[in-house]
C-alpha cells in the first residue's frame, strides 16, 4: 500500500497554557473523504488549523506527501497544494466573485486559470451567473461555493474543509456535499471534512475520526461509525 | 414635517451654544490691551445655516423611492463610474497653467501635492486596509532626504528624488516589521507614535537636521540640466531658450513635476492593482484570515503596501524640499497625516477619483472660499464677510469637521464609493 498523503502522529497543540489537542493520530489517504466530527470545542478546527500551521503543533509531526510540514510558515504549507475553505466562509465582500477565484488561484501560480474556472463553474453553476457580482451580495449557500471554489482554484491535492454546512439549509447542505462527492469520484481530490453535521459528513465519508475534548476517540469507515450505538447516541439522536 | 422641525431647531439650539462663544466674539487689541467684541451677524449667518441643513438635510432623506435607491446602490457595481469625470480633471490639470496666474499654478501645485500623497496614502489606506495616521512621516523623510543629500554632497534634486523614494520605503518596512501583528485602533496608535517620533527626532537632532531652523537654500529642480534663474546666461532655460527669464516658469515647471509625480503614482497604482500583489492588498482588507487559508504571505504583502506607500510619500516629500527651498520640522505635523486621511477617506477609500476629488474640494475648495469671501468684503465693503476671510485658516479644522460629519452621513463610504474590479472576464 502506497503512503498515506497525510499522517498526523502525535500531534499536540496549545493555546497558550491550555491544550487544545491531546496527541492525535489520523491518517488520510490520497483520494479519501475523510471526516472529523466533534462536539462544541472538540478541537475539530483547532485541528484543521493545526494542519496549516496557525497555530503550530506543540510536539508530533505532521507529514503530507512524505515531508514534515509542522514547523513551515502557514503560506508555504498552503503553497503545497493544500487548500482551505476556512470555517464561516471568509470571503472577500466587496470584492467579486471572479476576483474571489483568482486570489485562489494567484498565490498558487495557477496558469490556466480559464480552464480552471470553467471546472468550477460547472461544479457550482450559481456561481457562474454572479461572477461580476460582489462577494458580499451572494447567499450563504452560494458564499459557501464560492469558498470551495476559491480553495479549488489552487488545484489542490488535499482540500481542508471546515464546517461547509454552518448556518445553511438542509437543502443547500445537499447541494454541497453532493459537489464533494462528485470532485472526490471524478478528480481523485483527497478531502478532510470538518463536521457537526455527523450524520451527512459520516454518510459521506469513506472514514471518520471522533473528536472529543481535544482526543481521538474512535475511528472507522464511515458506515461503520454511524452504526454505533454510542455515535448514534451523543452526535445523531438529539445530542446525549 | 413635524419632527423635522423640531430636530433642526435642537440642532440650531446646539449651534448657537457652539457658534456664540466660538465665532460670535472676538479678542482684538484695543488701546488698552484686548478688548471683546461681539460679532453676532456671523454668528447668526452660521446658526441658520445649520438649522436650514439640517431640515433640508431631513426632507432629502425623507424623499420617496428611498429603499428602492439603497438596493440599487448596495448591489450594483458601478462599471466605468464617472468615466468622463477622470479624463476631463485630467485635462483641466494639464491645461491649468494656460491661464497664466501664479496663484492658480500655485493653488494647483498646492491641491497636486495632496492628491499624490493621498494617491500615497491611498494604497496603505484604501487597499490594504492599514489605517496609517503618522503617513507624515514619510513625507518628511522624503523632504529632509533630499535636502540633507543637496546640502551634504551636493546632489541634484533628480538624483535625489529616487533615492528619497528608496529611504522613505526602507522607513515604511521598519515602520511596517513591528506592527506587521496589528489592526485597526492598535495599528493607528503605533503609527501615530511613528509619526511623532519622526518629527521630534528632527527637532532635536540639530547637528545633523539643524534642528526648529530647518534647512534652508535647498536646489531648485533643474530642466534636463538647464537652471531656473533669473540672470537669463549660460545654462539656464531663459538662455537656452532665448526668451525673458520670468519667475512663473519655474513655478509652471513645478506645477507640471508634481503632476507628473501624482499621474506616475496613480499609474503604479492602477497597475498594481490589477495584478496578483494588489488584488491580495485588497483581499488583506476584506479578510486577513483567509488570505492566510489561501497562502499569501501576509508579512511581504503588508511590508509591501507600506513599503510603497511610503515610497511615493517620500517623493512627495522631495518635491515639497525642493518648491520650499526651505523645511523644517513644523512643516510635518499630525495636521498633516490626519488632512491626507480625512481626503483618503472622505474620497471613498481605495478610489483614486475620489481622492483627487476630495484633494480639490478639502485644499482648493478652502482656499478658494476664503479669496472667494475676500473679494466678496472689498466689493461690498461688507466687515463680515472680509473679516470671515480673515478668520478662514482658524476655522479650517471646523470647516474639515463638519465636511467629514457631513460627508459621512450623505455618502458613508465616500465621494466615488463603487469600487472598481480589479479584473473583469
Amino acid at each position: 500500500m502506497t503512503a498515506p498523503l497525510l499522517t498526523l502522529s502525535g500531534v499536540s497543540t496549545f493555546y497558550g497554557a491550555i491544550q487544545a489537542l491531546r496527541d492525535v493520530d489520523m491518517t488520510v489517504n490520497e483520494g479519501e473523504i475523510v471526516t472529523l466530527i466533534g462536539a462544541n470545542g472538540a478541537g475539530k478546527s483547532t485541528l484543521m488549523m493545526t494542519i496549516c500551521g496557525s497555530p503550530r503543533a506543540r510536539t508530533g509531526s505532521i507529514v503530507y506527501d512524505g515531508r514534515d510540514i509542522a514547523r513551515l510558515p502557514t503560506h508555504e504549507i498552503m503553497r503545497q497544494r493544500i487548500a482551505q475553505a476556512p470555517e464561516g466562509r471568509r470571503i472577500f465582500g466587496r470584492m467579486t466573485v471572479y476576483e474571489n477565484l483568482l486570489m485562489g488561484a494567484e498565490v498558487s501560480g495557477q496558469t490556466d486559470i480559464p480552464a480552471l474556472l470553467d471546472q468550477i463553474c460547472d461544479l457550482f453553476p450559481r456561481l457562474k451567473e454572479r461572477l461580476s457580482q460582489r462577494g458580499g451580495t451572494l447567499s450563504g449557500g452560494e458564499q459557501q461555493m464560492l469558498a470551495i471554489g476559491r480553495a479549488l482554484m489552487a488545484r489542490p491535492r488535499l482540500l481542508l474543509l471546515d464546517e461547509p454546512s454552518l448556518g445553511l439549509a438542509p437543502l443547500v447542505v445537499r447541494q454541497i456535499f453532493g459537489a464533494i462527492r462528485t470532485l472526490n469520484r471524478e478528480t481523485g481530490l483527497t478531502v478532510l471534512l470538518v463536521e457537526q453535521n455527523a450524520h451527512q459528513a459520516l454518510r459521506l465519508a469513506h472514514r471518520g475520526y471522533v473528536l472529543v475534548n481535544g482526543a481521538i476517540t474512535m475511528a472507522g469507515t464511515g458506515a461503520d461509525l454511524l452504526a454505533r450505538p454510542e455515535i448514534r447516541a451523543a452526535y445523531l439522536e438529539g445530542g446525549g | 414635517m413635524r419632527a423635522a422641525l423640531r430636530d433642526a431647531f435642537l440642532s440650531a439650539a446646539i449651534a448657537l451654544g457652539l457658534f456664540a462663544p466660538l465665532v460670535g466674539l472676538v479678542l482684538d487689541n484695543g488701546d488698552q490691551g484686548l478688548v471683546l467684541r461681539g460679532r453676532p451677524i456671523a454668528a447668526a449667518v452660521l446658526v441658520a445655516m445649520v438649522f436650514f441643513g439640517r431640515l433640508g438635510m431631513h426632507l432629502w432623506a425623507d424623499r420617496p423611492g428611498k429603499e428602492a435607491r439603497a438596493v440599487k446602490r448596495g448591489l450594483v457595481v458601478p462599471t466605468g463610474a464617472n468615466r468622463f469625470l477622470a479624463p476631463a480633471l485630467l485635462a483641466f490639470a494639464v491645461l491649468l497653467p494656460l491661464t497664466g496666474s501664479r496663484y492658480y499654478v500655485d493653488l494647483g501645485t498646492l491641491v497636486l501635492t495632496y492628491v499624490m500623497l493621498g494617491w500615497g496614502l491611498n494604497i496603505v489606506v484604501g487597499l490594504a486596509g492599514l489605517l496609517d495616521l503618522g503617513y507624515v512621516a514619510f513625507y518628511a523623510v522624503g523632504a529632509y532626504s533630499y535636502a540633507l543629500l543637496a546640502e551634504t554632497f551636493g546632489l541634484g534634486f533628480w538624483t535625489c528624488l529616487p533615492l528619497a523614494g528608496i529611504l522613505a520605503a526602507f522607513w515604511g518596512v521598519l515602520l511596517g516589521f513591528p506592527v506587521l501583528r496589528l489592526r485597526g485602533d492598535y495599528l493607528a496608535i503605533v503609527t501615530l507614535a511613528f509619526g511623532e517620533i519622526i518629527r521630534v527626532v528632527l527637532i532635536n537632532w540639530v547637528a545633523v537636521t539643524h534642528g526648529p531652523n530647518g534647512i534652508t537654500d535647498i536646489p531648485r529642480p533643474t530642466l534636463f540640466g538647464l537652471r531656473f534663474s533669473m540672470d537669463g546666461g549660460e545654462g539656464t532655460v531663459a538662455g537656452f531658450f532665448d526668451i525673458e527669464p520670468e519667475t512663473i516658469q519655474r513655478v509652471v515647471f513645478l506645477y507640471y513635476l508634481i503632476l507628473a509625480l501624482a499621474l506616475l503614482t496613480n499609474w503604479v497604482t492602477i497597475r498594481l492593482r490589477r495584478m496578483p500583489l494588489g488584488r491580495a492588498w485588497e483581499a488583506l482588507r476584506e479578510d486577513e484570515i483567509a488570505c492566510r487559508s489561501l497562502g499569501i504571505d501576509v508579512t511581504n504583502t503588508k511590508l509591501t503596501a507600506f513599503a510603497i506607500g511610503a515610497m511615493f510619500g517620500g517623493f512627495a516629500g522631495a518635491f515639497f524640499a525642493t518648491r520650499q527651498a526651505f523645511i523644517s520640522p513644523e512643516s510635518f505635523t499630525f495636521i498633516e497625516s490626519a488632512t491626507v486621511l480625512a481626503i483618503v477617506v472622505l474620497g471613498g477609500l481605495g478610489s483614486q477619483l475620489g481622492v483627487a476629488l476630495a484633494a480639490l474640494v478639502m485644499v482648493g475648495g478652502l482656499e478658494m472660499l476664503r479669496d472667494l469671501l475676500s473679494t466678496l468684503g472689498e466689493q461690498m465693503g461688507s466687515e463680515l464677510f472680509s473679516g470671515l476671510a480673515g478668520d478662514l485658516p482658524t476655522y479650517r479644522m471646523l470647516i474639515f469637521g463638519l465636511a467629514l460629519v457631513v460627508m459621512m452621513v450623505l455618502r458613508p463610504r465616500g465621494l466615488v464609493s463603487g469600487r472598481t474590479p480589479t479584473a473583469v472576464l
